[in-house]
């Protein structure tokens, strides 16, 4: 099965190239993309000095989700039968995607989220305003898709041809992960949790600051009731 | 109610403003400098002016229908609404514009990272067609 991981970068010039390494050393089969999303230093040049990924160079920021979304179209154009999301930031760990791709593989399900904490056993830690806001997603969620996902937030996830190719031409834009889980439980793809270990980051920020968090819980849950209330994209 | 806007003096400006409202929107329409479906909401609004210029008594029928005592009240309310639905407009064609911009930077970002491979692979093939010729070249003296 063809594999590539799709990593969203922006400003990580300082550690890009040893996530690359790390996911290599896991599984050399598995190709890299790494979408640099019009970073001011320069992340896309020593990724691509590397040799050991491909590098997409988007001219102008486009969060996130458009950066994400852009390595769903290149997986879906060429052909990959998985591809997962990886954080560029060094917080996910290379040895974890064996428990991502694993339901994949199994033809378990089509789209699977590596969770912080989905068994009592974890080591993560984060803010007070975080912990709420995730609370939340976690009840909303799991209501309008009628399945307990308990961490919306998390960028860990693999997905299959199908779930590929429809979020190449669907999905969100700014802090898109909440609301993709709404979108793919609307549309009838299979979801599974499994619980993966993650590292605190070790660099760079989280993308959301304490003093964004209203704003974007706000958003979210807006885009989430929204996404909810539109007819499915897919038909059966 | 001795006039508020019954006077002649008004209702001209309000016709001469109204009409020239609608001359300088077709203007620049006609000269490209507005597209066609982003001025429909524009004239739309300055006819709605004209109308209520040169027949005053429909301010005074909807002011009195929608229960505003005093008439002008009711056209700042009409001039409020035309801009506010303008502006929701203007959201619309942003929105729709950014998720344009969205897919031809992902389309130009995918595209460059494909021409800059097959840039390599031409190169690379270059490269070891010389080799290949330089490696030919005692045999063949």
């Amino acid at each position: 099965m063809k594999k590539l991981a799709i990593i969203p970068a922006y400003n990580e010039e300082r550690i890009i190239v040893s996530v690359i390494d790390e996911i290599k050393g896991f599984d050399e089969s598995i190709d890299i993309l790494i979408i640099n999303d019009a970073s001011t230093d320069r992340t896309g040049q020593v990724a691509a000095a590397c040799g050991r990924a491909i590098v997409i160079n988007l001219p102008c920021n486009l969060g996130i989700g458009g950066a994400v979304q852009t390595g769903f179209k290149y997986a879906a154009r060429y052909g990959y039968d998985i591809a997962f999301q990886y954080d560029g930031d060094g917080q996910h760990i290379a040895s974890e995607i064996s428990k991502l791709v694993r339901p994949l593989e199994l033809h378990e399900a089509e789209v699977v989220i590596g969770s912080r904490f989905c068994t009592s056993h974890n080591g993560f830690k984060s803010t007070l305003v975080r912990r709420i806001g995730i609370k939340i997603f976690k009840i909303v969620n799991s209501l309008l898709v009628r399945q307990w996902i308990c961490d919306n937030t998390s960028g860990f996830r693999a997905y299959n041809k199908r779930a590929i190719q429809f979020l190449s031409s669907n999905y969100p834009g700014d802090y898109p992960e909440p609301e993709a889980v709404i979108l793919l439980g609307r549309n009838g793809f299979r979801m599974v949790e499994v619980f993966t270990e993650m590292r605190e980051r070790p660099e760079g920020y989280s993308s959301i600051t304490a003093f964004k968090a209203v704003y974007y819980m706000i958003k979210v849950l807006l885009a989430i009731f929204m996404c909810a209330l539109r007819p499915k994209i897919v038909k059966e | 109610m001795p006039g508020f806007i019954q006077s002649d003096r008004v209702q001209w400006i309000g016709i001469i403003f109204s009409l020239l409202y609608i001359v300088i929107i077709l203007v620049l329409i006609h000269r490209k400098k507005i597209k066609e479906e982003y001025s429909l909401l524009w004239l739309f609004s300055g006819l709605v002016f004209l109308i209520i210029s040169i027949w005053v008594k429909a301010l005074h029928y909807f002011s009195f229908l929608i229960g505003i005592a005093y008439p002008p009240a009711a056209l700042f309310l009409i001039m409020l609404i035309a801009v506010i639905l303008i502006l929701i407009h203007y959201s619309m064609v942003v929105s729709k514009m950014s998720d344009q911009i969205k897919t031809l930077v992902q389309e130009q970002g995918l595209l460059k990272m494909e021409v800059d491979r097959l840039r390599a692979e031409k190169n690379r093939a270059g490269n070891q067609q010389k080799t290949v010729n330089k490696g030919k070249r005692p045999a063949a003296g």
